[in-house]
Formats: C-alpha cells, structure tokens, sequence
C-alpha cells in the first residue's frame, strides 16, 4: 500500500472568546462535512494533534491532497458554539519539526 | 516572482476610524499588500489621503474605489462622467438588467458586481459577458456571501457563481475575487479566498490570479490613465517646454 504523504497545518483562532479542543475539532468536521459530505470527509485524514487555547493555535494533519478542501472549509468557518470566530491557516509544511520551526520564524 | 495579492473590496464603516485601522492591519498581516475600501461618491480627496497614510503605515497600497448602485442605465453615465477621474475603481452595482448591459458596455467601468444572492436579480449572462469582452469591465466575486449564507442558499448561491465563472471563462472577461467583508471576521487570506474559489470550479491557477493578477492590472492600467501625462492609450508626455 502506498504511504500517505500528510500535510501539517498552524492553525490561529482570530475570536475574544475562548474555545475547547472538543468544540475546535466539531466545528472544523461540521465545516468539512457541510462543504464535501461525507465521502469528501473521508478523504481528508483530518486529525488534531495540539491545541492551545490560550494562545489561540492549534496544529491539524491532513492528507496532503485534502490541503486545499481543509483551507475551503476553514475559511468557511464563522461560529464556533454560536461565538464569531475566523480560523485562519498561518502555515504549511510537511513534517511538525519544519512547522514549529517556521511559525517560531515568523514570530520572531 | 513574489505575487502581489490584492483585496479589492474591503466595506468598513468609512466613518469609523477605528475599525478602518483594524481592517487594513488585518489585511496587511493576512498577507495583502493591496486594498481597495468602498467610498461614499462625496468622499473627499483629505479623508483619501487619510487612508492611505494609514495603509503605508501597515506596508500596503491604498486604492480608492466607489461603487455606484444607479437605478438607470442614464444615472449609471452621468456618474462615471463625475467620479471617473475621481475615483482609481470604479465598481458598478448591477441591480436591473439594464443598468448591467449598460455597465458592460462603457469603457469607464471597471467592475461588475451583482450583489443579490436571487439568481433572478443576477444578470451575467452570455449576452452581458460579451459585452464586458469587449470593454475592459472585470467579473467581481465576493466570498463573504459564501460564509454567511448556510444549506440551501448557499447551494443555490454556489451553483449561481460555477455559472457566472464559467461564462466568464468561455468569453475571456477577467475575474477578481475581493472579500467584501464588513468587519475583520469575515476577511480571509489570498490564499483561503483562492481555495473557497474552488467551491465554483474556478481552477488553482486561475483563483490565484484573480487575487493577485487581474486586480493589479486594472490598478496599474486606471493610474496611468488617471496620471496628467497621459494622452490616449500608448500616448504620453516626456516632456514639456520650449524646446520641445
């Protein structure tokens, strides 16, 4: 079987209000679900590996031919628990090292 | 190359100082070195340069746009006569059928946008794409409405633009895709808004264009036009004096 290539995404939640994990990941499946359905939503691999709350990141994995349907349904995404929020991709890489070591880049 | 994105459809309070900062500097952090805020016609040209020292603030290019929503084809003339050389877009809000065929066909025109959702009150159609062909009027897609409209509406929204898009394509009349977000939740990044594009079939390529690209084109093209050394498309002043 040929090896799955992932995609690691930084993700940032632009919102004043504060969100748990659980709430984050059924938003962004809601999203994924609405926009692809079901077959689209298998396809996508979507797994969350950290959240932070505090600081308002979190880190996804997709597969990396689903990069651009999980960037679609990100940008779809407006309420979290009925609270405005923006989730906004700050970068993509392809191994989790490469990931922290460019966000630390550009918050530097 | 490094694209030069564009957000040619920022609508901010214009009277809301403090929002309009905010904006711009969400824009400039969302990776836009472009952006374009809609203004009242009778904006003046103090409050303009106001902006545009806020956006060099945030390392971005301010360009002024206005957008008219007139009632006939006849009010739709007599305001690009006033607010052309005004104004560095000049968008036009199709809301009647004839308003939008007249729109298409003058020159002055910059963007067509159709703000109703009811795929009734939307008129790009074949006939109206090729008018826009043959001038230099562009296709404006605002995704705003694709994260505020939910289930059916926005099926039927979807399947309004994969319509509209394709036409454009078959007659060659560019498109720009812009925010039109009212406040900062619903401003996404160039490349967020060129992934939501794909919800209507618009290719990779062509999506990223259509916020880098086409946008930069129609600005370049209207500020040399609008500068005082232009004569006629090709034509222009070198030089002037005596010995010329």
């Amino acid at each position: 079987m040929k090896k799955t290539r992932r995609r690691y995404l930084a993700l940032q939640l632009d919102s004043g209000e504060m969100f748990t994990s659980t709430e984050l990941l059924e938003a962004i499946w809601a999203a994924v679900l609405r926009l692809y359905g079901e077959y689209g939503a298998s396809q996508t691999d979507l797994v969350l590996i950290n959240y932070n709350a505090e600081k308002k990141l979190a880190t996804i994995h997709v597969s990396h031919t689903a990069v651009d349907m999980i960037r679609t349904a990100l940008a779809s995404v407006t309420r979290i628990n009925n609270k405005p929020v923006a989730l906004r991709v700050i970068r993509v890489s392809g191994t989790i090292k490469t990931l922290h070591r460019k966000i630390e880049h550009q918050c530097k | 190359m490094k694209r030069v994105y564009s957000d040619l459809h920022l609508c901010p309070n214009v009277r809301n100082g403090e929002q309009i900062k905010q904006m711009m500097q969400k824009a400039s952090e969302l990776g836009y070195t472009l952006v374009a805020v809609s203004l009242p016609q009778n904006f003046s040209e103090q409050k303009i340069q106001e902006m545009r020292d806020i956006c060099k603030i945030t390392n971005m290019d301010f360009v002024s746009r206005v957008d008219l929503k007139p009632r006939r084809g006849y009010d739709l003339t007599r305001s690009l006569r006033q607010l052309r050389r005004r104004f560095e877009i000049v968008a036009v809000m199709c809301e009647s059928k004839h308003v939008a065929r007249q729109a298409a066909k003058d020159r002055r025109t910059d963007l067509l946008n159709f703000p109703s959702y009811n795929r009734w009150r939307r008129f790009f159609d074949k006939a109206e794409a090729e008018l826009a062909s043959n001038t230099l009027a562009s296709l404006e897609v605002d995704v705003t409405p694709l994260l505020i409209l939910e289930n059916r509406e926005r099926i039927k929204f979807l399947s309004v633009l994969r319509k509209e898009v394709a036409i454009a394509e078959d007659f060659h009349v560019p498109i720009i895709i812009s925010s039109g977000a009212s406040n900062e939740l619903y401003m996404r990044g160039p490349r967020e808004v060129a992934a939501l594009a794909s919800l209507f079939d618009l290719d990779k390529l062509s999506a990223k264009k259509a916020v880098s690209e086409n946008p930069m084109a129609i600005v370049v093209r209207n500020r040399q036009k609008l500068n005082s050394k232009f004569v006629a498309p090709g034509i222009r002043v070198i030089r002037r004096g005596k010995g010329c």
